[in-house]
């Protein structure tokens, strides 16, 4: 199997290139949400990227389907950077890359009607019939798990699961290549979790899709993953296969993390190494140009202090920025 | 036998809310106890009865809508139930804290968090203001906030989510609660922040020996956390036990599904995660025999009619489900969970 992705491999489908995001809050405050950021996203692989609250995680997945402008840097799909698109390809472009939203509760228009909240992509982007379209969202909803007679429905007669299949139906009815996954199950109950996750694991598998997945559970991104960007406080801390990073995590920012994931099984929770880190996530506002993770790290040095680290390969696949190494 | 001494018993409790829907059965017959020093998880999906519980031991549900239809909680042997106003008063400012989920909207955003500490020493006549002052800055260092003197007179959206949280937790232990009762307190947080918190709450009980009712759906706390566990479901307890008598001797398929359906660390990725099908059950109008017997794969016609009594396994264990029956075929649950068990 990983043979085969090897094969496809060759061509990232997705590119970010020193991509940077930031906001002004006023003359003196820059929020860097995201500085600085490079990698790539092939075709058919699922990227899961974690990192805790504020870490710019979501900021680089709308920058990637252009509903930010990036302030420096590029996205390149297929090759192209994103800002150089004309119209058509733009149009292209927007139903090639869909996007899946956190909250299932606030992302569906409460005045839509579920088949119109399905169709409404592709009455646009396709030249199909209104009956054609009909017939389409139809399939698709079956193929979420939900019937016909929904169609006619308004999304607060859904349960949470049932709204986040919705959105799932609206993000296929265009035929994307590309979904970007902004924790699509976080709001979501434990025993409907799973539904979720099974759905798009089978639906990558029949439609070929590409996924970036972001999340803050370590434990479902590497459950779903191929390979795991690991975010800190606007930047790339450790890149590596899921597999590799969880076996051999290395920067103490993954370290810690791992370390914090209560584990549902009492005694392997109380038998683990205890790395605590202390201290809060620091304010992405004006941050200094250092290691961002240096204020908490325990292991941190004065040339922590004053350099940003570079990122270095260590194994094949695997990317770590830290000075330590 | 000091040490099983239980500071809370609640038995055959049964709340209800009257609503213009009907009658919602939020908490039917749940009967289980706490004793001195440990920590009790109760764990469950949302609208199971899991908070609802927990707010009925301070009286904090408004009443009406809701309403006891049966069943008593004796706090160190008296009823809640049957409180006085002045009592519940002393019961919810002097022996039970309460930590609720969502720091960012519990606390009063127009007061300065110290205040706030302080202000659950309203009323006291015994203390003097120097000494109420002294107590929320000693707490204030206690639950790890670094410059308390500063913290102490700032605003809430001053704070992060997790100094929110401590704010928190100092408000439940400044007054030396004999119990706290932790209602998610760790879900709206970072992972590196929750720790901090888990730690922290298990070093509270370390020092100052307070029993904690730990709410939460995330058996990953449950795990790390707890001596005992109560598993709810449809308002109802379905299992109770130790925490290794639940994870490693699971009785209930609720809680084998519940396991089975998280993605954990050690889960294979070609493996297919196992979902719950279906939905929990609708309470205005509960099923009347088991409440899970709609989404079990072991669901006999028994199950739909009428609820299953506990059977006790052991001392501690006891699970409501008729695959306990004499008659009922052997199903072997826990086949997954041993397996884990060799690994470790």
């Amino acid at each position: 199997m990983s043979e085969e992705k090897n094969m496809t491999a060759l061509e990232p489908l997705v590119k970010a290139d020193d991509l940077c995001k930031f906001f002004q809050l006023s003359r003196k405050a820059i929020l860097k949400a995201v500085n600085h950021v490079n990698f790539e996203i092939r075709k058919g692989e699922t990227v899961g990227m974690v990192g805790e609250s504020g870490c710019g995680k979501s900021t680089t997945g709308r920058c990637l389907v252009n509903l930010y402008t990036p302030t420096e840097g590029h996205v390149y799909y297929k090759g192209k950077d994103i800002q150089t698109y004309t119209k058509s390809e733009m149009m292209k472009f927007r139903s090639e890359v869909q996007m899946i939203f956190q909250n299932p509760y606030a992302s569906l228009n409460p005045r839509m009607t579920v088949g119109e909240i399905v169709t409404e992509g592709m009455k646009l982007h396709s030249k199909m019939s209104d009956a054609e379209c009909q017939e389409k969202a139809e399939a698709l909803l079956a193929r979420v798990g939900l019937n016909k007679e929904h169609m006619s429905r308004f999304s607060h007669e859904f349960s949470g699961g049932q709204r986040q299949r919705i959105g799932i139906a609206r993000a296929l009815s265009v035929d994307p290549e590309f979904i970007v996954c902004d924790e699509p199950i976080s709001a979501l109950d434990v025993s409907i979790q799973a539904q979720v996750i099974n759905m798009l694991k089978e639906l990558q598998q029949e439609l070929g899709l590409t996924y970036l997945f972001i999340a803050h559970d370590l434990s479902v991104v590497k459950y779903i993953s191929d390979r795991v960007i690991v975010m800190y406080l606007g930047t790339i801390v450790e890149e590596a296969p899921a597999d590799e990073l969880y076996a051999h995590p290395t920067h103490p920012y993954t370290q810690a993390l791992l370390y914090a994931i209560p584990v549902a099984d009492p005694h392997v929770t109380k038998a683990k190494k205890r790395i605590t880190i202390k201290g809060e996530i620091p304010s992405p506002i004006n941050p200094g140009e250092c290691c961002q993770f240096a204020d908490r790290c325990p292991h941190a040095t004065d040339l922590c202090r004053a350099e940003v680290p570079v990122r270095k390969e260590i194994e094949p696949g695997h990317f770590v920025s830290c000075h330590l190494l | 036998m000091a040490e099983y001494e239980n500071l809370l018993e609640i038995k055959n409790l049964s709340f209800s809310f009257k609503t213009y829907g009907g009658t919602v059965k939020a908490v039917r017959d749940v009967s289980f106890d706490l004793r001195k020093g440990e920590i009790l998880g109760i764990v469950g999906e949302s609208g199971c009865g899991k908070s609802v519980t927990a707010q009925c031991i301070m009286r904090l549900n408004p009443e009406p809508p809701g309403f006891f239809e049966s069943g008593e909680i004796l706090y160190k042997g008296q009823n809640v139930l049957q409180m006085s106003k002045p009592e519940l008063k002393q019961l919810r400012s002097k022996e039970i804290g309460f930590i609720f989920q969502d720091p960012m909207t519990s606390l009063n955003p127009t007061m300065r968090v110290g205040k706030q500490i302080e202000e659950v020493f309203t009323g006291h006549k015994d203390i003097s203001k120097v000494e109420i002052h002294e107590k929320a800055l000693n707490i204030m260092k206690l639950v790890g906030i670094s410059d308390a003197e500063k913290r102490f007179r700032q605003y809430p959206h001053e704070l992060s989510g997790g100094m929110k949280q401590r704010i928190m937790i100092a408000m439940a232990l400044v007054s030396e609660p004999s119990m706290i009762i932790c209602d998610e307190p760790t879900t709206s947080l970072d992972v590196t922040i929750e720790a901090q918190i888990l730690d922290l709450l298990l070093e509270l009980r370390e020092k100052l020996g307070t029993s904690i009712i730990m709410i939460t759906h995330d058996l990953g706390v449950i795990a790390k956390l707890c001596d005992r566990v109560v598993v709810m479901y449809g308002g109802k307890v379905m299992e109770h036990g130790t925490v290794d008598e639940i994870f490693y001797d699971t009785a209930h398929p609720y809680t084998n599904a519940l396991m089975n359906s998280i993605a954990g660390l050690d889960t294979d990725k070609n493996t297919v995660l196992k979902p719950i099908p279906g939905t929990p059950p609708d309470l205005f109008a509960p099923p009347h025999g088991c409440p899970f017997a709609a989404r079990c794969d072991y669901a006999m016609k028994v199950c739909q009619t009428y609820p299953p009594e506990f059977t006790d396994l052991s001392q501690e264990h006891s699970t409501a489900c008729w695959l306990q029956h004499e008659w009922a075929p052997k199903v072997d649950l826990h086949m997954h969970n041993r397996q884990r068990k060799e690994t470790v």
